[in-house]
Parts: structure tokens; sequence; C-alpha cells
């Protein structure tokens, strides 16, 4: 995922004719229409974890099941936490679009701050369900459960450390091509992982089983 | 060669202003230097040239080719006799799963990688894809995928539960050896290979078209590619969740298919098909568009309904993605699906059927010229229409389920995907050969490849359909010699001739393999423009530089380059075509008008390390985790090397190419 947000320099050697780094045909950067494209893969690949962990959140013989064991208060305040961080992100962006480094690195790192606190959250909330009896092949919501969260938990991750990585180069400025693009493009990532914890949140928490 | 220089012989500047900036290499970033060989084994290593990896996608897809044709071959001598001992039971089982894994993800599709990878830029008038290096990454992936993938059969069996690997069949009870975690590990690997190849051929399709190209102006085959990428796109991460699902199963103890926990068997199928029919058209699609590309050329006419057959490629990608469940027919999901998934798979034969009309009016009126790869054009027209209709007697529910995991499935797909697929790669084989390699393919051994290949597929298949409507399941190790029935309905003989006709088929892949190397021996020329083409890869020469195109050309037309050659002239009679221009004096034209400086991307060396890092991780899954740990220390390694390295090698990286051969490039840096 970094490979393609980093990768700025091919969108030269295309439109080199006519002076014009990003000329393309639809008139959208490469690595901008790549990460789209990307992220509407990604879209299936979260589709499918959900679909199973629907088929499944019903079934949890001996172990606990959804009603038991969610803290709907806790996961709330982490779910605000990572929304939030959607904020800070477009005010990262923005500053990178006005050339600011000093408050585009601030924001970065705010976002990667509360994106950690969001991961925190999802460790100390997997421990209190281990406790509670829910292990990974405890039941059939137990795996389910896991994987899904899990999987989102994951590219939260990545995403905190493309951040972080984003603002070390930022700092050497070592990005050849277009700095608020690249900003820009850890931003829709960053989004994207925030809109599908909303679908996430909805459907895994606040709708009953 | 981040600059590419024509020597001087080329004027310097078209006045002042027009004079491009040159791209300078920062120095600053000179940790990871990048690599510059453009000759050795180096440059093939670390290229991110897409003609080069073209090139080693399809010879590795073509060992791979040989490697399930040897396995197909060990199947059908096990059926050729009853009660046979060729194969053990359990070896029997692998022999299949791996022979159907190996011909669909590590030959059909990666060979149409190869023509997609080769061909896409050049038919759009690019000098390469938009993002090289994971271009690079994307073969990397599907070379080391496939070997650890076979690495199985040596490290305790292959894969064991069929192509589809239907749960709960495919968990650790029933399948105790590795094999379904090489399996699972190794399409995962391959898989991202895919996922990240369709971003970089869409991005390139849509972005980096030559000026004036419009979409409707782009060849079929680039059309059909990029539909195949749109499949690739939203159907891999569905067989990517499955597969996940599976390993976690056998490898972390979850439960998704454990029936004593009340899994459902039907989730894997779903999951599964949700890919497996999209797949089907991305195996289909890449050859239509291949055919759709030689039948104009030897028919001396333009296709039949250009448009008719864009559209319905798309229609038949959208389409594909509503007809999954008719694999599952026979698992109980009731009268309502059952309907609906048998209607959209009747419907699928409409833009099929559309094809097939376009393509025989093409070549009705036209001067057919027979050369091997207008034979297997043919070829596909014929076999894939017979595999087509045993397809729409599928989607009849009742008459499918009858049918469904006997012969007649197998006679089907194999009519479709080695009448097909197979059969279409082999045309964009001889007809492309002398724009890759600029030389002919031996024309006499060709036609000798084409008739054994065509006699040995209907001679191998035609009586599968018999064998399945008379009940010999697919999948069977033996049939027992008292079952066999007489007279027309006699299996033994039908097994024998399907036996025969394998051996025919292979004899004439070994003629297209002699074919090669006598081809590559004889070190004939062939000409710039050996069957007067339509299309934009034959502006170029034959094999085309390293940056493509001298001039990036400008496109005016579908067909550009047969309309630089033609125009149409009024005579007595009428308009006619007259040949206004060879081949060689519009390619002098190009190369007296070249572009300046042309920047081409600089070789990589982290593709292959990245790529090198997965197979490692995916060994650790199996047989130890602290493996794993070391190969995600990598793939951080090489993902940070890939992000910091300098966009273009540094000139004092550079080392110039021996002999200072005029006509060669100078790649210097301004």
């Amino acid at each position: 995922m970094a490979d393609i947000a980093v990768h700025t320099e091919h969108t030269h050697h295309e439109g080199y004719e006519d002076h014009a780094p990003h000329a393309t045909s639809t008139g959208l950067s490469n690595n901008k229409l790549a990460m789209w494209l990307f992220l509407g893969s990604e879209c299936l690949l979260f589709g499918g974890l959900i679909s199973t962990y629907m088929l499944y959140r019903g079934r949890h013989e001996g172990g606990p099941g959804p009603d038991q064991i969610f803290d709907i208060p806790l996961t709330s305040i982490s779910s605000f936490i990572l929304l939030m961080s959607s904020l800070t992100m477009v005010l990262a962006v923005n500053s990178a679009k006005r050339k600011d480094d000093r408050n585009t690195n601030l924001w970065l790192v705010v976002t990667a701050l509360l994106g950690a606190l969001f991961v925190g959250g999802q460790v100390y909330e997997f421990t209190a369900f281990y406790q509670e009896g829910l292990g990974f092949t405890t039941s059939l919501f137990g795996s389910s459960f896991y994987t899904l969260t899990g999987f989102h938990g994951v590219h939260v991750t990545l995403g905190i450390i493309m951040l972080l990585a984003l603002v070390a180069i930022i700092n050497r400025d070592r990005i050849t091509g277009d700095k608020a693009e690249v900003v820009e493009l850890v931003g829709l990532y960053w989004h994207f992982v925030d809109v599908v914890w909303v679908i996430i949140f909805t459907l895994v928490y606040l709708i009953p089983a | 060669m981040a600059i590419i220089e024509r020597p001087s012989a080329v004027p310097a500047t078209v006045g002042g202003a027009a004079a491009p900036e040159l791209v300078t290499p920062s120095r600053a970033l000179g940790v990871f230097a990048r690599p510059v060989s453009s000759t050795g084994w180096k440059s093939w290593l670390f290229t991110v040239d897409h003609k080069k990896l073209g090139i080693m996608y399809g010879a590795v897809s073509l060992f791979f080719f040989l490697v399930g044709g040897i396995e197909a071959l060990l199947i059908r001598l096990q059926l050729a006799a009853p009660d046979n001992t060729v194969l053990s039971a359990g070896l029997y089982n692998e022999m299949f799963t791996m022979h159907a894994t190996t011909m669909v993800f590590l030959f059909v599709m990666p060979m149409a990688a190869a023509f997609a990878n080769y061909f896409l830029p050049l038919q759009i008038g690019a000098r390469d894809v938009a993002f090289p290096r994971i271009n690079a990454l994307g073969f990397w992936l599907f070379l080391f995928g496939g070997i650890f993938l076979n690495t199985s059969w040596f490290l305790g069996g292959a894969a064991d539960g069929g192509w589809f690997m239907y749960s709960p069949n495919s968990s650790a009870l029933f399948s105790p050896s590795h094999g379904i975690d090489f399996w699972v590990l190794g399409l995962q690997i391959t898989g991202i290979a895919s996922l990240v190849g369709a971003i970089n051929l869409i991005v390139t399709v849509l972005n980096m078209r030559a000026p004036g190209m419009k979409l409707m102006q782009m060849p079929v085959f680039t059309w059909m590619v990029l539909v195949v990428q749109f499949l690739l796109l939203f159907a891999m991460p569905v067989i990517t969740v499955a597969l996940f699902l599976l390993s976690f199963q056998r490898n972390f103890g979850a439960t998704f298919f454990d029936v004593n926990q009340g899994a459902d068997p039907l989730l894997w199928q779903h999951l599964f098909w949700i890919f497996g029919h999209p797949e089907v058209y991305i195996i289909i699609l890449p050859s239509f568009g291949i055919i759709s590309e030689v039948l104009p050329t030897f028919a001396r006419k333009p296709l039949f309904g250009y448009k008719f057959v864009v559209f319905s490629g798309a229609a038949i990608g959208f389409v594909g993605w509503g007809v999954w469940a008719h694999h599952m027919f026979a698992s109980g999901l009731g009268p309502v699906s059952v309907a609906v998934f048998s209607v959209a798979t009747m419907l699928i034969a409409i833009p099929t059927g559309v094809k097939i009309v376009n393509w025989t009016l093409t070549l009705w009126g036209g001067k057919l010229l027979f050369s091997t790869a207008m034979l297997f054009s043919i070829g596909v027209i014929v076999l894939f229409t017979i595999g087509g209709l045993s397809g729409v007697t599928h989607a009849v529910a009742p008459s499918d389920t009858q049918q469904t995991d006997t012969y007649h499935i197998v006679a089907h797909f194999h009519y479709v995907i080695v009448g097909g697929a197979v059969m279409g790669l082999f045309a964009g084989f001889y007809f492309w050969w002398p724009k890759m390699f600029g030389q002919m393919l031996d024309e006499r051994l060709g036609k000798w490849n084409f008739w054994l290949m065509f006699f040995g597929v209907n001679l191998t298949f035609a009586p599968m359909h018999i064998l399945g409507m008379q009940g010999q399941p697919r999948r069977m190790v033996v049939w027992p010699e008292k079952l066999t029935g007489d007279g027309f309905f006699d299996l033994a003989f039908w097994n024998k001739v399907a036996s025969v006709g394998s051996f025919v088929i292979a004899l004439g892949v070994l003629l297209f393999v002699i074919n090669i190397f006598v081809t590559a021996k004889r070190k004939v020329k062939a000409p710039l423009d050996p069957w007067d083409a339509r299309t934009l890869e034959w502006i170029t020469a034959s094999p085309p530089k390293e940056h493509n195109f001298d001039r990036i050309p400008t496109v005016h037309a579908l067909d550009e380059f047969f309309h630089r050659k033609y125009e149409e002239v009024d005579t007595e009679d009428g308009p006619r075509l007259v040949k206004v221009k060879t081949a060689e004096e519009i390619l002098a034209e190009e190369e007296a008008n070249a572009d300046h400086h042309i920047h081409l991307p600089s070789p990589s060396y982290w593709p292959i390390v990245l790529a090198l890092a997965l197979p490692i991780i995916a060994y650790g899954v199996i047989f130890n985790l602290l493996l794993s740990v070391v190969g995600t220390a990598l793939v951080i390694l090489a993902i940070f090397g890939w992000c910091l390295e300098p966009s273009v090698a540094d000139d004092s990286d550079y080392d110039p190419p021996a002999g200072g051969d005029s006509t060669k490039e100078l790649a210097t840096l301004g």
C-alpha cells in the first residue's frame, strides 16, 4: 500500500512530451486512480468478511454470544476516536495543500495517535473478551468476530505505519513528486478504513443478533 | 537508463522554448541506488520493462503448462484401462487437483498476463505501464507463488481436495498432509500478483493512451484485457477471504468450516464460486481478444461490429457476476435461487453468441489467409461453440442435476478452456511471435501443431460427453470392468479413445516447443509487418526498442496502423483501398521524427526482494512461525527500500554499453 502512495515518479514519464506531469487521459493522476481501484477491491474483501460474520454471529454454542460480551459504551468511545481521526486527517491534507509542512506533520501525528488509541482499545477489548471465555477457536461467532475486527485492526495499524513513515519522509524531504497528493492518498486509505469501521460498528455491535 | 537520448544524428532542438526539461536524479538519495544493467542476467532480474516481464511471464507459464500437461497425461494413463494402478488413489487426488490448479492459475491466467503485459502498452501507444515496479512485483509473485505451490510435492504431498477445495473435505481431518496449506498460501501469493497487476493495467489503459486514442478506438484485445482486470480486481479479494478462512481453520484452529460447531459448508461454496465464475471469464476473455485481432487481419476486413464485440465482452463481464450459483445447483439452494441463476446463466449465452456471430461475419466475404494463427482462431470459434452449447444445457437446472460431477461437466469445461482459451493463446503465439522476437515461427510445423491439437481436443473431450451421460463420475480413480457396458456406450472404449486423444494433444504441444527451438536456431529475420496487421503494436520495430516508440503515435482511427498504410481512392468501379505506404516507410518516418528525450523507468532491486519474502512467510505459517517473522521483516525492509530508492538511477551508477554501437540508444543523464 505504501508503495502506491510514494510512487510518484511514474506520473512524469507519460505526459512528458506536453510538459505537464499529470497529463493523463482521465485527468486523474495514476497514483490516485490506483488508490481508488485498490479501495474498490478492498470493499469486496471486507464484504466477504462481513458476510461471513453475519452468517455466523448467532452460532456460539459453548461460548458467550454477542449480546453477552459487547461493551457498547466502550466501543462507542473508541469508534468516536477513530472518526475524529478522519477529521484530523482532513486537516493534514488541507495543510499539505497549503504547503504547510509543520501543520501537515502535526496533524498526521495526531491522526496516528488517535488511530493508535483505537487499536489500543481493540487490544483491550479482545483481552477482555478472551477472559470472558470467547477465544478465537471457541465458536463460529468467535472465529468470525475476531477475523473481521482483526482484519480491520490490521488495516488501521498499517495506516498508522503509513502515517508515521509519511511524517519521517516529509521531514527528510524525500518525496520526489507532489507532496500534497501523497498525503491525500494516505488520507483516502485512512478514510476508507474509517468508513468500514462505521459499517462494522453498526452491523456487529449496534444491531442485536 | 533514466533518460535515453538518441545520438546527435537527430537534430537537438526544435525551437528554443519547446525543449523539455530533463529530469535530474537527486544525488542526496544515494542510499538505495538503483540497478542499471541493460544486458546480462541482472537486466532480467531487476527489470521493470513490460516487454521483458511479458516474455518472462510467457516462459514461466509455458513451463507450468508442460507440468500441468504431464499431470493430465498421468491422469489419462490411469483411466486408460479398467482397475488400473498407474497412480494410487491418494496420488490420483493430488494429480487432478494440481492439474487444474496449475492449468488455471499457473498457465492460462499468467499466459494471458504475458500477452497483456507485452502488448497492452504497445497497443495503446504507451512507453510502459503506469507502475513498472509493481508490474515486476506481479511477475515475481507469480513465479515464487507457483514454485511454492509445487514444492508441496516434495514436502509431504500436494493438495488433494479438487481445484474448488470444498469444505469440510478440505479440513485437516480429511486431508492431514500439508498439501492444502501449500495450495491456500500459494494461491494467496499468486492472488496478490493478479490484484496488483489488475490495478496497474487498468490505470495504464485509462490514463496512458496515446494522444487521440478514444476508448472506442482501442484494439479489442486491450478492451478484453481491461474487462478481465476489472473482474480480477473484484474477484480476487473474495477468494482471498475464502483462503484466509480456510488457512485460519487449518493452521490456527478457527471453526469456519467445522460442521460439529454448526458451520455451513455452503459458505465456502458461495465464496469460492463468487470468485470462481468471474474466473471463468478471466480465463476466456483474453483469448476472445486475441482472436478478435487475428481474424480481421487474416480476413483482410475490419472486425464486423467492433462496438458489439466490445460491449458484449463488457456484458459478459457484468452478467458473469450473477451466475455463480449454477455451480451449486445440486447443493439444495431452493427453487427460487436455482431459477434465478438458471435464467441468468442462459442470459450470458446472448453476448457470447453475439461474439461468435461477429467473428463469423468478419470471415464472411473476406479474402481468407489460412495461416496457423488464423487456423487456431477458427478452431476457437468451432470448439468454443461446442463447449458453449453444452454449457447452456448445464444452465437448465434439472438437466444439470443429472450431469453435475460427471464427465459431461469435464467435457464441457475442457472444450471451453482448451478449445477456447488455450487455442486462442496459441493463435496469439503464432500471430505475435514475429513482433516479440523478430522471427516467424515455422508455419509448416505450426499447421501440424494446430491439426494435432484440434483433433486431439475432439478425440479427448468429445467421448467424455458420452462417458458423463452414462454416469461415469468425475474424479474417480478407477472404473471397474464389470460396469463398462457394451455397444456404443462401452465406457472402456471411450475411455481409451480419450486417453489416446490426450497424447495427440501432447504431441501437438511438443511440436510447438520444437518449433520454438527450430525458429530460434534458424536466425531468419521476419519481415516488419508479416501479416499486414492493423493495430499500433506493428508501427514500431520488431522486437520493439526498449522505449517502444521513437515517437508516441497520434491516433486518428480504430486500426490506426492499417489506416496509415491504406487510403481509400475513388476509381471507376467505386472507392477502393490502395496501399499508400509500407510498414518500413512508416517506421522510417517515426524514427526520423523521434522524441528527443525519452524518460524510461529505472530497474529496481525491490520487487524481487519483496516477492521473495512472501513464500518465506508462507513456509513459516506451515513449518515454523519464526520463519514468518523473518519474512515479515524482509517485507517491511523491501517496502521501505522501494519507497526510498531514488526515482531514477544516478549517472555515477551507470555503466555505459560496451562497443559504442551508434545505432544503439545511448543512455545518458542530463
